[in-house]
């Protein structure tokens, strides 16, 4: 009976989403090739282990930035295209602070704020690592994450706040102006290149198995840990968590219990808005450079990760993250040579599979419960 | 009944007739404001023929692609945010089709009129491809898949992996990321010059004879005459377009388009198969902007892929909402302000402040600038701004997108959008009291 009744509903779940089984048959193709070239000498162990442990420290970044996205996305219902900007602002407030402090005394404080900008000294002279200048690097991280939640709540009152009514589209359209004032303004104080940042030739490296791990990643690690074993805390331990659970889940229902509904949005914004920031000042630590466009290149991957764990899932943001940070590495065993250059074109393209055959996300749409 | 019609071709008349006035006086104002900035530049006709050429390219260009677009969002609500990669599939077709065999990369060197239809059909295709299952997706799912796909195509055509191969002995190739180069020479050419992909040609019999003529009005430099007659051609293109888009709109298919918009379940109810009518107007929206692409990147040196970045399609939507979508003629407009004082107007100020202010101050950042500024310089801080309007002219264009999303999300003429049904709606309430009814009415 159970055999009968299992085999029945396997076959509804073959005949009703093919698209579904066949992702899934190429993704067990995938892992058996893998094991394959494993097993033939074709990549080593400590090859795949060092990608999976890059795509983990992009992954958890990634994640980070996701959760503001997607609990805006769930209780003010729009795509906040905005959201790889917030991250970029934070990362410049950031490091601006770890600058300055790090090489206050030795430097002129404008050039040391402005990251460099117009002759400002080089990074290699300033020498701002996490084992150099710890307290410098911890300063900038609690600004990256105050600016930025300040810069959101800010966003809201002039912007979104006035647009509570109108449809997603009309707030989404907004959205990509507020992009827009953010990137330029950064150009406008900053610069409009790319520019080195860390001193990443100075700090300490360890090969725990053969896989190079360096200080600033494992600062990664443990911060992006710490932060959303805060963020679960908060939800799930205070009043305020729980307000913005049930509106994530369901933003009517909040309303007539007599949840504070601005309260909890002003809330989720500085919530949100504080990770991105964080999340921009990490991604700066790990690649050792700043540049005025580095959220939004991002954007579509925090989104594809949203999406991926379901709009309106912080857990879901999270493992999205991760996933999206270890296939976009793990990718790169089969995009070889001149094909490297579509690891982020596959993660689009993962996002886009997800959004036509499991929109709701491939947890099937739990929420932040 | 027959009263009726000629009712409705007299008031078609002249609302055509009060649309193109509107689109001549902006355009005349706009071409005023540029003469004065030429002058005042201390520009002799050839350089204010160059700058009123400019001002009609862009102006031309960001109309068909704003058109295009008003076709997908404006009458059938379809959120197309990849306008970028279709434009790039289209310039890039069109360039690998008709791009010289000689050149690196090669291109196939057939005829423009084998080039340009191609790269058309081939943005129609990916429209296609890409609206098939796409369609069926929220408003908002369906603007983060398209942007996605649009970065998917820039991606690709900056690989290098294709920027060279070979298909069954025909050397091919993108150019990968220092862009394809070889591009066909412009057909303007063929007009003045004998060999037109020559750039030291002896004029044709009617070259001569333009030139000849405006010559005698101060208009001496050969190039920008071939210019500004290129972007005469493009005008006509863009009122071909909008004819063509007209028509559409008219058309029991653009009834049900605008009815798609308006309600998709009552379209749905009343028979229609709206995914069909859906695909194919993406399709065609992105055939108009591969056009766009070929006529606006195809007509510059070599094109790049980092040309198509997302920020292009924002440019064109922006030009949109000033426009009011669902209006041809605000599409134009939109185009035309967007192109002329958003886009190239910027572009003049520091040289109009350095030629009648002297500003001396240039500090090199922000902080140097606040420095001089409370030192006893303010000038120092204006210095700044105007080294660096590029960056500010983009934030001008952000905060104005936001402007016009909370005060006026319908644009100049977004108040014209017409409507599903064929006869007027509002007809049946007309006693007097209802004010709405001459705006509906002016469509």
């Amino acid at each position: 009976m159970g055999i009968v009744e299992r085999y029945s509903r396997g076959r509804r779940f073959v005949t009703d989403r093919p698209g579904g089984v066949l992702l899934a048959l190429f993704g067990v193709l995938l892992v058996i090739d893998v094991g394959r070239r494993l097993a033939t000498g074709v990549v080593t162990g400590h090859y795949v282990a060092s990608l999976l442990w890059d795509g983990l420290v992009i992954g958890l970044v990634i994640g980070l930035a996701g959760i503001g996205l997607s609990l805006t996305y769930s209780i003010l219902n729009f795509a906040n295209f905005a959201h790889g900007d917030y991250v970029t602002g934070g990362a410049f407030a950031g490091w601006s602070i770890a600058y300055l402090l790090a090489g206050l005394g030795r430097f002129d404080p404008g050039g040391l704020i402005l990251i460099g900008a117009g002759g400002g000294p080089a990074p290699g002279q300033v020498g701002v690592s996490v084992t150099g200048t710890p307290l410098a690097v911890v300063a900038g991280l609690g600004m990256a994450i105050a600016f930025t939640a300040a810069l959101a709540l800010a966003l809201d009152r002039v912007v979104y706040r006035p647009m509570r009514e109108a449809d997603g589209i009309s707030l989404l359209i907004a959205s990509i102006g507020v992009a827009f004032v953010l990137r330029y303004l950064v150009v406008f104080f900053y610069y409009n290149s790319r520019q080195g940042v860390t001193a990443t030739d100075r700090i300490p490296k360890y090969s725990p198995g053969g896989v190079t791990v360096d200080a600033h990643e494992v600062t990664i690690l443990l911060v992006s840990v710490a932060l959303m074993l805060g963020v679960h805390f908060l939800l799930q331990r205070t009043k305020l968590g729980k307000a913005m659970r049930a509106m994530a889940d369901n933003r009517s229902l909040a309303q007539v219990t007599g949840i504070p509904v601005e309260r909890v949005i002003r809330a989720t914004w500085i919530g949100g808005g504080g990770l991105a920031g964080a999340a921009g000042y990490l991604v700066v630590l790990t690649q050792g450079t700043i540049s005025y466009d580095l959220g939004w290149l991002l954007l579509l991957l925090i989104f594809a990760a949203v999406i991926l764990g379901g709009i309106g899932s912080v857990y879901g943001a999270i493992v999205g993250g991760l996933v999206i940070g270890v296939a976009s590495r793990v990718s790169l065993l089969w995009l070889t040579g001149s094909f490297s250059g579509f690891a982020e074109p596959a993660a689009f393209g993962l996002m886009i599979l997800i959004l036509l055959f499991r929109p709701s996300g491939i947890f099937g749409g739990v929420s932040t419960a | 009944v027959s009263h009726g019609r000629a009712d409705e071709r007299g008031r078609a008349a002249s609302l055509l007739g009060s649309d193109a006035a509107l689109v001549v006086a902006a355009m005349t104002v706009i071409y005023a404001i540029f003469t004065l900035v030429g002058l005042s530049l201390g520009y002799d006709a050839n350089g204010v023929l160059s700058v009123l050429g400019q001002v009609t390219f862009y102006t031309a260009v960001y109309a068909l692609a704003v058109l295009a677009l008003n076709l997908q969002w404006g009458y059938t609500g379809l959120f197309n945010i990849g306008v970028a990669g279709f434009m790039a599939v289209g310039v890039y077709s069109m360039a690998m089709l008709s791009g010289s065999p000689a050149g690196n990369p090669p291109g196939l060197g057939l005829p423009l009129w084998i080039g340009v239809p191609g790269g058309m059909l081939a943005a129609a295709l990916v429209g296609f491809l890409a609206a098939l299952p796409a369609l069926r997706l929220r408003a908002d799912y369906l603007a983060i898949t398209t942007v996605a796909i649009s970065e998917i195509i820039r991606l690709t055509y900056n690989s290098p992996a294709f920027s060279a191969f070979t298909v069954g002995g025909v050397s091919l190739g993108t150019g990968g990321a220092s862009g394809f180069g070889a591009l066909p020479t412009n057909p303007v050419r063929a007009i003045f010059y004998v060999e037109p992909s020559n750039p030291a040609s002896d004029p044709t019999v009617v070259g001569r004879a333009i030139f000849e003529a405006v010559a005698r009005i101060g208009l001496t430099r050969e190039a920008v005459v071939v210019d500004a007659t290129y972007a005469l051609v493009l005008v006509a293109l863009v009122g071909a377009v909008y004819g063509l888009l007209v028509r559409i709109g008219d058309s029991p298919f653009g009834r049900v388009l605008k009815a798609i918009r308006e309600d998709e379940l009552v379209a749905q109810s009343l028979g229609k198969d709206t995914r069909l009518f859906k695909i194919k107007v993406f399709a065609l929206g992105c055939a108009l902007m591969g056009l766009a692409g070929i006529v606006w990147q195809g007509a510059i040196n070599a094109v790049y892929p980092q040309s198509f970045r997302p920020e292009l399609t924002f440019y064109v939507f922006i030009a949109l909402i000033i426009g009011g979508a669902g209006s041809n003629t605000g599409s134009v407009l939109g185009g035309a302000l967007f192109a002329s004082l958003l886009f190239l107007g910027p572009q003049y100020v520091p040289d109009l402040i350095n030629r009648y202010a002297q500003i001396s101050a240039r500090p090199p950042t922000f902080p140097a600038a606040v420095a001089a500024a409370t030192s006893g310089e303010p000038i120092a801080l204006v210095g700044y701004v105007v080294e660096n309007i590029f960056a500010l002219r983009f934030v001008l264009v952000g905060a104005l997108l936001v402007y016009l999303m909370q005060n006026r999300p319908e644009g100049l003429l977004g108040h014209r959008t017409e409507e599903a049904a064929a006869v007027d709606l509002s007809a049946r309430r007309t006693d007097g009291r209802d004010s709405d009814r001459e705006e509906v009415e002016e469509r």
